[in-house]
């Protein structure tokens, strides 16, 4: 239990590995945002193809472990296309797990959004569509923003277990921090310090997004009091 | 004279359930329409009908001279000119009050920014709440919010205004400052379709009175006929309760 060995070794590694981490979260947060929102519009059109789709997608996503789906993006889609379209196909690590990560973020951000536009009063829509804006420009003007900031608390939930879910892509050899402490404790043995090291990396990121949640909440807060 | 609403054998249905039975409504420019009847008699939805918030079931919804119950009717270029007042006021909260009233206008592409500010400020001083321009509705009293409301659906330059009991949901010391609002407006002109229970208002105000029960209009007349001189059982009863 040696915490100075430990930081003397292996802080380069760790820092770089959580750095990793924290890459490939906000690239997935962000492609899921968009995948998300996406999916929820379809999910809530009039449209049963659309609406097909979207049930599809979350479908597959919620019911299918997320290691299972980083093999398959890793290893067998590629053997897929490799055999139908272009031999020399390959993802990598990095490639695929944002793949992972977008897709399943982007499904339960979908949700979310869902959730907050459904909690949006009925008369908003009613309201815009009577002073004669179309269906598509009272969403994104009216309920839209209505609907985020009602979901600000469950996307930052969403932030926090889609950081904690890069861990899992390990699985397929990205470098990021428990990947790189896997092999530090290989050699050094040093479990304790080690693990504890790396707790208090996710813990602090996560203490920034809870504060950045709250800030957020409050900055759109439209005259309300407190 | 010039005919804002033509309304011919309209009928509504919410599954089986038929809520208005058959209406037919002439409307004509400057005319101040009050609609009064019992819960449930179908005034809302009808008003509703006028601006497609409700499909109706069967019959013909023209205004302005426009078909509305058409296939592949032009509804969000007809409803730019059919302003909407609702109970709840339905404010955008998360934008302020100028935001509020600029935000159609200049989406629909009828002004420019600087053109619909302009605007914005010019009926908030109509309403009296010049001061308020900058504030989000949540400040707002509700008697503030609903005049909000009507400052709004005007920016749009409407031709007729539908109001469905536009100051029920208000505390009863703020129900005179949102139908002097109203009341100016229909000194000015406008053409006006108001769902209330302020009978005095509705007597003062009103050119025609209508009541409704039952998914149809009993009556119609002046307000004089309605509330002083009619006939009919179910006006005398309705009135009874309400006066
Ligand atoms: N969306 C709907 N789905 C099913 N039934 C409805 C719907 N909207 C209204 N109704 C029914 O239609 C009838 C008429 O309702 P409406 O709201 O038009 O009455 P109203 O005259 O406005 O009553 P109030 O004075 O209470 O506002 C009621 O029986 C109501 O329950
Ligand atoms: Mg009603």
């Amino acid at each position: 239990m040696n915490f100075t060995r430990v930081f003397q070794e292996a802080i380069p590694s760790l820092a770089w590995g959580f750095l990793m981490t924290v890459e490939i979260t906000l690239i997935s947060l962000f492609f899921a945002f968009f995948l998300g929102l996406i999916a929820c519009l379809f999910n809530t059109s009039k449209k049963r193809a659309l609406r097909y789709i979207a049930k599809f997608y979350i479908w597959l996503v919620r019911g299918t472990p997320m290691l299972v789906q980083a093999m398959f993006i890793y290893l067998g889609l590629p053997q897929l296309i490799q055999l139908l379209i272009y031999p020399d196909f390959r993802l990598t690590a990095f490639q695929a797990g944002a793949i992972v990560l977008s897709l399943n973020a982007g499904a339960y951000i979908a949700e979310i959004l869902r959730g907050g536009i459904q909690a949006v009063d009925p008369g908003q829509m009613e309201a815009a569509r009577s002073l004669g804006m179309s269906k598509s420009r009272s969403m994104y003007k009216v309920i839209l923003p209505q609907a985020l900031r009602i979901s600000i608390p469950s996307l930052v939930n969403q932030s926090i277990i889609t950081l904690k879910d890069t861990s899992i892509i390990s699985a397929i050899g990205l470098a990021e921090i428990v990947y790189q402490a896997k092999i530090y404790v290989g050699k050094s043995m040093e479990f304790f310090a080690t693990y504890t090291i790396i707790a208090l990396f996710y813990l602090a990121f996560v203490t920034l997004l809870t504060w950045l949640s709250s800030y957020l909440e409050k900055r759109l807060n439209y005259g309300r009091k407190g | 004279m010039e005919e804002k609403v033509k309304v011919r054998g309209l009928h509504k249905y919410f599954g089986d359930l038929e809520v208005l039975r058959g209406i037919d409504l002439d409307v004509y420019k400057g005319d101040v329409v009050c609609i009064i009847g019992p819960s449930g008699s179908g005034k809302s939805t009808f008003l509703r009908c006028l601006n497609m918030l409700e499909q109706p079931t069967h019959g013909e919804v023209t205004v302005d001279g426009y078909l509305l119950t058409k296939k592949h009717a032009q509804i969000d270029k007809i409803r730019q000119n059919i302003g909407m007042v609702f109970q709840q006021f339905n404010l955008f909260p998360h934008l302020s009050v100028l935001q509020n009233i600029m935000l159609s206008p200049v989406d629909c592409k009828l002004l420019t920014k600087t053109e619909a500010e302009d605007v914005a400020r010019k009926l908030l001083a109509r309403v009296g709440l010049a001061e308020k321009a900058d504030e989000y509705p949540r400040q707002l009293s509700g008697g503030q919010q609903q005049r909000v409301a009507i400052a709004r659906a005007l920016a749009m330059n409407p031709d007729v205004m539908l109001f469905d009991e536009p100051t029920s949901a208000l505390d009863p010391e703020m129900i005179g400052e949102v139908l002097a609002v109203m009341k100016d407006l229909a000194e000015d002109g406008m053409t006006m379709i108001i769902v209330t229970h302020e009978m005095k208002f509705a007597r003062d105000v009103a050119d025609r009175v209508i009541f409704m029960d039952g998914g149809v209009i009993v009556e119609d007349g002046s307000p004089m006929q309605i509330f002083d001189e009619t006939k009919e059982d179910r006006t005398k009863k309705f009135l009874g309760m309400v006066m």
